[in-house]
């Protein structure tokens, strides 16, 4: 068993896992943060991507314990229902979800896309940073208008 | 995955010394590939030594005519130091985002996958490889399909690429995983010219008698009607021999057109 200290969504956790537990699964079988989803499991589909330490990362192909000390962002840490983050609430209104099961990681891949970007990316360079994540619905579009439309209201916050 | 020990260390002498005592241990550095390849039980090391507590086997620092790049740098941080333009695209376009904030430059070359892109730029810059023990050149460094020169326990630590005049990576990515069908890295340095191919053969090499045609005439037609040998080269799904032997050629030209 490994000891690990971990911020997750601002809540610190201290709990003994097992070696080899992934992050994935600390986070959805010991948090019961079920909002990170895991599609393919062998680090392709992107379904998976939090933000460990500022940047987006594929929680299933992490160890648990790559992330001790560290602080972790999932999709359940962005907004509530009430209160969307721009890029959920861009999602929503740009119909860039049909089941809804790469959404968060979608979401946070293109949240780290937008925040690293000196300047506006283009729907190029939005569907290229969008490499690491698999949509099987909505062909990309409505998903590429999203993040084009978070993007400018995050850059003008 | 199959159950292992898992140990995080501060120094590279405590990692070294911890993977003497273990019945077989391996290092993890960003895990692209380790992970994956756990989760598939095509290892089973009893443990598992994480590097990323050591501190100085990070960053990128410039040094009289050469940058070095330490070990646990992961791609997206070289896509991102402009010192060498042909070396920051190469690593913007391993992976994808995800992956390039996680895998390091030394866990690739360690790994020295057939396909992976840095093989080809530290063959085609000349770099130097400083692992714990002792400095390896880069034409020494990559010996087979996955060998390489390292010994059992050895760490690498840096690595460093010294300024070219112009180079230039050219890569036909396999769509999927954006690993190199072929991959080219064109570079005039200060000891003349080198092309190095990645991805076609078992292993990175340098294509000898593109470097001399490119040696006599730096432009793109100079390679117009060369052929190498492709005898040995990789034949799968995803391009024949004969077709990776084309690539070789065809990138060549188009990284010679983008710097000549």
């Amino acid at each position: 068993m490994v000891d690990i200290t971990i911020t997750v969504n601002g809540a610190s956790h201290s709990l003994s896992v097992p070696d080899n537990t992934l992050l994935s699964d600390l986070l959805r079988e010991n948090l019961r943060l079920t909002g990170t989803h895991i599609g393919c499991d062998t680090s392709q589909c992107g379904s998976c991507t939090v933000e460990l330490n500022g940047r987006a990362v594929k929680a299933c192909t992490l160890l648990a314990a790559q992330a001790n000390n560290g602080s972790v962002t999932t999709i359940e840490g962005l907004g509530t229902p009430d209160d969307l983050h721009p890029m959920q609430a861009a999602f929503r209104d740009n119909h860039a979800l049909q089941c809804g099961f790469c959404t968060p990681g979608m979401i946070m891949t293109a949240i780290e896309m937008i925040n690293d970007a000196t300047e506006p990316l283009s729907a190029d360079q939005i569907r290229a940073g969008l490499e690491g994540n698999y949509c099987r619905c909505t062909g990309y579009q409505n998903i590429v208008k999203a993040v084009l439309a978070a993007q400018t209201q995050l850059r003008s916050a | 995955m199959y159950s292992f020990n898992y140990h995080c260390v501060s120094s590279t002498a405590e990692a070294s010394e911890l993977f003497d005592s273990c019945e077989s241990a391996v290092y993890l550095s960003g895990g692209m590939t380790l992970i994956p390849t756990l989760k598939q039980r095509l290892d089973y090391p009893t443990d598992v030594i994480d590097l990323r507590a050591i501190n100085d086997l990070q960053g990128i620092n410039k040094e009289n005519g050469s940058i070095r790049v330490g070990s646990r740098t992961c791609h997206a941080d070289v896509a991102r130091h402009h010192h060498i333009q042909a070396l920051a695209d190469l690593a913007a376009g391993i992976g994808d985002l995800q992956v390039r904030n996680c895998g390091t430059i030394g866990g690739s070359i360690a790994n020295n996958d057939p396909a992976a892109d840095y093989p080809a730029a530290l063959l085609g810059l000349g770099a130097t490889v400083h692992t714990n023990n002792r400095d390896i050149g880069a034409d020494d460094f990559f010996v087979d399909l996955f060998e390489t020169a390292l010994e059992m326990g050895e760490i690498v630590t840096a690595v460093s690429f010294p300024t070219p005049r112009r180079a230039a990576y050219l890569k036909f990515p396999n769509p999927a995983s954006r690993y190199a069908i072929v991959g080219v890295f064109v570079a005039e340095t200060e000891a003349g010219i080198r092309v190095a191919v990645t991805g076609a053969g078992p292993c990175v090499f340098r294509a000898t008698t593109i470097e001399e045609a490119l040696h006599r005439d730096f432009r793109p037609t100079a390679v117009e009607g060369l052929s190498v040998d492709h005898s040995n080269f990789n034949s799968d799904i995803h391009a024949s021999q004969e077709f990776r032997g084309h690539l070789v050629t065809e990138m060549t030209k188009r990284a010679v057109a983008e710097i000549s």
